[in-house]
């Protein structure tokens, strides 16, 4: 992003130092980050996203809409984003369940966008205005069908507005859906953030060569491989999108088993081949660390309470918190679980990461559950009554 | 649309020429069963895009799911093939990004009166500028002749084996309630009348809804026994009338020829209206609000 | 003078059925495809270009014919 749409953003957004909560800082971090178009639909508790976007987003010259429902909101964004902007959604569990259908879309058409989700408690309509995290495996795997998912998940409000940026970033490097992860607690929380003065953005790869030499959905001749570049609608590149299987110019080759087995893949490991490089923790107290205590997004604030409770008490507690959930950072918690007795994971569900951390943890390792639900966050107690 | 300033004068191109400039050869030919209308449709898109001399360039077809929706695949241009009943909301998008562009759905039916309906009811409301070019078959032709929300009451198919006992839809009174400002029906027997209307749906300024019927020959008329594919486009022409024709005969027609009407269907240009579109309000807020 | 481009006929007869002049006719033999594509019937044809349009496959062209015979 140019520096005159950085100022635009910044004056937009008014003061440097800011007492906000979530929802805003995630409308605050897509202004910086280059966002501007936000089509989205009401849903407790993430309205205040669009309300602010609504808000901000004419201001720097970008487009608002509120659409009939999540599932054109999710469409508009893809639409969007297939005319050259930076365009994103925001939802709860509900809207994230009604998007998914499109969702697939986006992974199978390749299409950057970001999709905040402020979770609240479910299944269905659940608890509104209560937090929750139960939404972790529907972006992992809510659509039908083969693809690999890009999740972050901060726990602070200052954090929330840099992943938005993050968010978009990566969404533009690997032409793909990000995810990112709130909770009714995060998106209604109020912190003191400052507005970065400068601000990193990533711009898609587009298209070097002349339009007919241009292969939408083959090899990235300037970025990475498995990522080919986009031409945007309206630049003369002709691009035919589609949902179904198709062949590197786009066309659907749906009778052949290997024009399948060859775009799925390559789809896939853009992502996971760059597990790694998109694994992203936090660790505390692990150098002489027995028992580890694994958490994300809001829980980990409980978990640090139990850290340091629990180190006050003796108890040789380590704290590993995972920042991207997907690609799922294998190596750490392999490394992880050879250097602890037990692990614990906190979570506000009944368990989606626990069984991660299982599958990839050493068979010696013991895994503990602290589950709960019903929209409250743990105490650092009921934390450490499974360490 | 961008209107034209002046009036382009259209020299008489060949048909190859109209082929050569839009068509991806390479797809072709189509998969439409024999005496299907849908390609009709294409090709009176083409010419009308011929006459209009719309930029490809600068214009986008996107489509949802269903026969019809196959369209934007033959056109060398841009083009979104998107999930069932969605197009619209993803035409949304793309307009609302880039006005500049033009931007036309090809959409079905099923696909926009069923699955898509609230997509369908909402473009129109806003009044966004977009051209939708909707085949309407009776049927869900891509998935083997089930009923759909537009099958007349009565009529067969394979998910209506005794009879469909539900009222239809239509989809033009739908787009004309719904706030469209330009809404045409025409039948596909005859090229010249819809490629006039598709042209002027191009030119209008905010949501233009065409509905072109079309025979499928395969799904419905083997269900319903409409005969050969000769007697089936016979059926269409004899079973519509000019929506001027139908307004004349309602007010001073004979009781015989008013009782006619009752199993007529209205085709012609049925609506138009100037209003501003949402693309068009969205811009003008900007310029109020920008910092 | 009509053109017909035998890949792209499903010998649907439209064309045949609409002319106004009568200056098509099923061919008597099958094709490759199966289907008795249309052809001309010799100098009926005034060039109006109906079968053009209303052919569904995008297989008929007509051509003035002083332009064929340059």
């Amino acid at each position: 992003m140019n520096e005159e749409e950085l100022n635009k953003a910044k004056k937009a957004i008014g003061e440097e130092y800011q007492f906000i909560h979530g929802d805003t800082a995630v409308a605050y971090g897509a202004l910086l980050a280059g966002c501007r178009f936000f089509g989205g639909y009401p849903i407790t508790p993430a309205s205040e996203i669009a309300e602010k976007m609504a808000k901000l987003l004419p201001k720097v010259g970008g487009k608002y809409i509120q659409m009939e429902d999540e599932l054109g909101s999710i469409a508009s964004v893809i639409g969007s984003s297939w005319t050259g902007a930076k365009a994103m959604t925001a939802t709860s569990g509900p809207g994230l369940s009604l998007m998914q259908e499109n969702i697939g879309f986006a992974h199978m058409s390749e299409t950057p966008l970001v999709l905040a989700d402020v979770q609240r408690s479910g299944p269905s309509t659940g608890q509104p205005t209560l937090g929750a995290q139960g939404d972790i495996m529907q972006t992992r795997y809510g659509s039908h069908g083969d693809f690999a998912a890009i999740t972050l998940s901060p726990n602070n409000i200052q954090e929330t507005l840099n992943y938005t940026i993050r968010a978009f970033n990566l969404a533009e490097e690997y032409r793909t859906p990000v995810f990112l992860m709130l909770s009714a607690d995060l998106g209604h929380m109020r912190e003191k953030v400052r507005i970065p003065d400068e601000v990193e953005t990533f711009e898609r790869k587009r298209p070097k060569v002349p339009p007919e030499e241009y292969i939408p959905f083959g090899k990235g001749e300037y970025g990475k491989e498995k990522v080919p570049e986009f031409g945007v609608f309206g630049e003369g590149y002709h691009t035919y999108v589609t949902g179904l299987t198709h062949d590197e110019h786009g066309f659907p080759a749906t009778d052949d088993q290997q024009d399948h087995d060859k775009l799925i893949r390559r789809q896939v490991e853009k992502i996971l081949d760059d597990r790694e490089e998109l694994t992203d923790v936090e660790k505390r107290s692990l150098d002489d660390a027995d028992i580890a205590l694994v958490s994300y997004g809001i829980t980990s604030r409980s978990a640090l309470g139990a850290l340091n409770k629990g180190r006050e008490e003796g108890k040789k507690l380590g704290y590993l918190r995972l920042k991207t959930l997907w690609p799922f950072p294998i190596k750490e918690i392999e490394e992880l679980s050879k250097n602890v007795d037990k692990i614990v994971v906190a979570e506000l569900n009944l368990g989606q990461m626990y069984h991660k951390v299982k599958e990839h943890a050493d068979k010696d390792c013991e895994i503990a559950l602290a589950d709960k639900i019903g929209g409250e966050i743990h105490s650092p107690d009921e934390i450490l009554a499974e360490v | 649309m961008e209107k034209k300033e002046e009036k382009r004068e259209v020299e008489m191109i060949s048909a190859k020429e109209i082929r050569d400039k839009y068509l991806r050869h390479d797809m072709m030919p189509h998969i439409f069963c024999t005496g299907c209308g849908i390609g009709n449709v294409l090709d009176y898109t083409l010419w009308a895009l011929e006459k209009e001399g719309l930029d490809m360039d600068k214009t986008v077809f996107l489509s949802g799911i269903g026969c019809s929706s196959r369209l934007p695949g033959y056109i060398d241009v841009d083009s979104l093939h998107t999930t069932h009943g969605r197009a619209l909301a993803f035409a949304t998008g793309v307009k609302i990004t880039n006005p500049e562009l033009n931007v036309i759905v090809f959409t079905g039916d099923g696909d926009c009166m069923g699955i898509g309906g609230n997509h369908f009811i909402h473009a129109c409301r806003r009044n966004i500028d977009i051209t939708v070019i909707a085949v309407n078959n009776y049927i869900y032709g891509m998935t083997g002749g089930q009923v759909a929300p537009t099958t007349p009451e009565g009529d067969y198919a394979t998910t209506a084996p005794y009879g469909n006992l539900e009222p239809a839809f239509d989809m033009s009174e739908m787009a004309i309630s719904s706030g469209a400002t330009y809404v045409a029906r025409w039948g596909v027997k005859r090229p010249n009348q819809p490629i006039n209307s598709i042209q002027e749906a191009l030119q209008n300024k905010g949501m233009s809804f065409v509905e072109m019927m079309s025979p499928c020959t395969t799904a419905y008329s083997r269900q319903n026994r409409m005969g050969s594919i000769e007697e089936f486009w016979d059926w269409y022409d004899n079973k519509t009338i000019l929506a001027e024709d139908h307004e004349r005969i309602k007010q001073y027609g004979s009781e015989e020829e008013k009782e006619e009407l009752k199993d007529k269907i209205k085709v012609g240009v049925l609506h138009k209206e100037e209003k501003k579109s949402l693309s068009e309000r969205i811009q003008e807020l900007i310029e109020e609000v920008q910092v | 003078m009509i053109e017909l481009n035998e890949e792209y006929c499903k010998g649907c007869n439209l064309c045949i059925v609409y002319c106004p002049r009568d200056a098509l006719e099923p061919a008597e033999e099958l094709n490759e495809k199966g289907i008795h594509p249309p052809v001309e019937v010799e100098d009926r044809c005034n060039g109006c270009r109906l079968c053009e349009l209303i052919c569904p496959d995008f297989a008929i062209t007509v051509v003035e014919k002083d332009e064929e015979e340059e």
